[in-house]
């Protein structure tokens, strides 16, 4: 087989985000702040976000070390998420972690995740499904943790 | 001579199999070995044919089972050269034995203000135990650093063990920067202001000849299954008269001599650090594990591992985009070898090089503070075995190569 298999792997959209990352900083006036790692190889990702007064994501970025999955992962997703609202945004990683498990998902929903559903191909490679959800599970407790805050200070 | 390496792959069924349409070739030593049939077949044939409690029956499978629990732990001891079978205790492996030492001597003799002192090259596993001991104690950690060349800084350990330090733990083998650590002349620094020396072998046991009582380590701690064994097994080698003065780790059945309504007291060594029922069956295994070393020879094990680094090392030391960790001299080098392809994440190497067929690890290796002293977040690692042979590096090389090529260019194309 040899390496031709990568190449469903590292398609070039995913070398491109992994190159050259998108909203890859971080960002001063954050909402919401939260450092995930991935513990088997040492990953690291900082995320910030920022909701707007109507619960939309009005700015997002990230900083940390990672493989190029991870890292290509974090620029699409941050990509696909800015300006959503959160239960839009919470949906989506729903979305994205279902779909690398291999399960079905509607086709709107898919797309909905731009240049992220290319990840998809991340199922033949068990091993590598951490890399490409820690940005999404990031995401999730992000605005989870918002939600605590709020409902903290009702 | 007995290295004769396709004798060995018949002996390791898992080995004659592709991966990925690729031959495998197994790299991950350092994490676990392969089992030979003879370690497969003394388990299946102790559980078809004697499998009984140990110690605590009259009946005849009780008595088979205990006379070939007690045969491992024999050769366990000749295996290491410890001076009697008492001082040999079964564990579930290193990490197990080390928390044994830390649990029980540690926790009885390390006072406030005392220091223990380790190495920054520890794994986890001989670092957290001392650690939490020195936090919950407030003693001092100390830790003996690197030289260049990634080798255990022999003058610093003399800086850094003190009259006050009462423990020194020290890892033989690096299962990162490839290096045996001087521990007999560290024994010797660690005995001379008064302190016990904890050796963690899991690197060593299974690659070198090691013998306890010329190193003169107070305990010495490895696993069953980096050694050919079964998981879950492994040995803690302890000196009589420090066991016999150390209270046990656990209570329970097999372990006591007396129990009164209000108090106990404890059987002889070993048995007194084995409470409940043991793994057995693992231990049998671990026996046959010592037999397959024994019968090959283990300075004829080094000596296979030493060719093979000494052809591979330099050749990966060529390749001017490759970073190697520890000593660039092959002679100070055991079969691991970490490294990066410089700006290709491990992680991803790994992935390419399983494409190949070659099972790396990539990671922190268990070893974090290690890896910030490297400032590296993560290596690809490489690690060899008896059964391993020139093909195997050769196949290596190729497959660091090929997984260069692709992230230089982004793709290849399908053979």
């Amino acid at each position: 087989m040899g390496l031709s298999k990568l190449n469903s792997l590292y398609r070039e959209v995913i070398l491109d985000h992994s190159d050259h990352p998108h909203h890859k900083h971080a960002l001063a006036d954050s909402t919401s702040t939260i450092t995930l790692k991935n513990p088997t190889c040492g990953d690291v990702i900082n995320l910030d976000v920022k909701l707007d007064a109507t619960d939309h994501i009005a700015d997002i970025g990230f900083t940390g070390d990672g493989c190029t999955i991870s890292q290509s992962s974090a620029s699409m997703m941050t990509d696909a998420v800015m300006g959503k609202s959160k239960e839009e945004a919470l949906h989506m990683a729903k979305t994205f972690s279902d779909m690398v498990m291999g399960k079905e998902h509607p086709q709107a929903d898919l797309d909905q995740l731009e240049d992220a559903a290319i990840l998809s191909s991340i199922m033949q490679f068990p091993a590598r499904i951490k890399c490409a959800t820690l940005s999404w599970w990031a995401l999730q407790r992000a605005l989870m943790r918002e939600e605590d805050q709020v409902t903290k200070e009702d | 001579m007995a290295s004769n390496v396709t004798d060995f792959t018949q002996d390791f069924a898992i080995l004659n199999q592709r991966v990925n349409d690729e031959p495998l070739t197994y790299l991950d030593n350092a994490a676990t070995a392969q089992k030979p049939q003879q370690v497969i077949d003394a388990l299946t044939h102790f559980y078809q044919h004697d499998n009984a409690n140990v110690h605590r029956g009259v009946h005849t499978l009780a008595e088979r089972a205990t006379e070939q629990y007690e045969a491992a732990r024999a050769k366990v001891q000749h295996f290491i050269n410890a001076a009697e079978p008492a001082e040999v205790i079964f564990t579930k492996g290193a990490t197990d034995g080390l928390n044994l030492v830390a649990s029980t001597y540690g926790e009885a003799h390390v006072q406030a203000g005392d220091e223990i002192v380790i190495s920054i090259m520890e794994h986890h596993s001989n670092l957290i135990p001392w650690q939490q001991l020195a936090l919950k104690k407030h003693a001092t950690l100390k830790y003996i650093g690197l030289t260049a060349d990634g080798e255990l800084d022999l003058a610093d350990a003399a800086k850094k063990i003190t009259d006050k330090t009462k423990i020194v733990a020290l890892t033989h083998a690096s299962n990162v920067l490839g290096t045996i650590t001087p521990l007999k002349q560290v024994a010797k620094l660690a005995h001379q202001h008064g302190a016990i020396i904890v050796g963690d072998g899991a690197q060593a046991a299974p690659h070198i000849k090691v013998d306890v009582q010329d190193l003169d380590v107070d305990f010495y701690a490895f696993s069953g299954h980096k050694m050919m064994g079964p998981t879950g097994i492994g040995a803690l080698y302890g000196k009589r008269s420090l066991l016999d003065a150390t209270d046990p780790y656990q209570y329970g059945g097999e372990m006591i001599d007396f129990v009164n309504l209000y108090d106990s007291t404890w059987t002889e060594l070993p048995w007194k650090f084995e409470a409940g029922t043991q793994n057995i069956a693992g231990a049998i295994g671990l026996g046959a594990a010592v037999d397959y070393l024994e019968a090959v020879g283990m300075d004829q094990v080094a000596a296979h591992e030493q060719r093979l680094v000494d052809y591979l090392l330099p050749k990966m030391l060529d390749l001017d985009y490759l970073e190697i960790y520890g000593p660039h001299d092959p002679a100070k080098h055991t079969g691991v070898i970490a490294f990066n392809i410089k700006g290709i994440h491990p992680h991803d190497v790994a992935t390419a090089l399983d494409m190949e067929g070659v099972a790396v690890r990539a990671g922190h290796h268990c070893a974090q503070p290690l890896m910030k002293e490297l400032h590296q977040v993560a290596t690809a690692r490489a690690s060899f075995y008896l059964y391993n042979t020139q093909a195997d590096a050769d196949r290596l090389l190729n497959a660091i190569q090929e997984a260069k090529e692709f992230f230089s260019h982004g793709s290849v194309e399908a053979k």
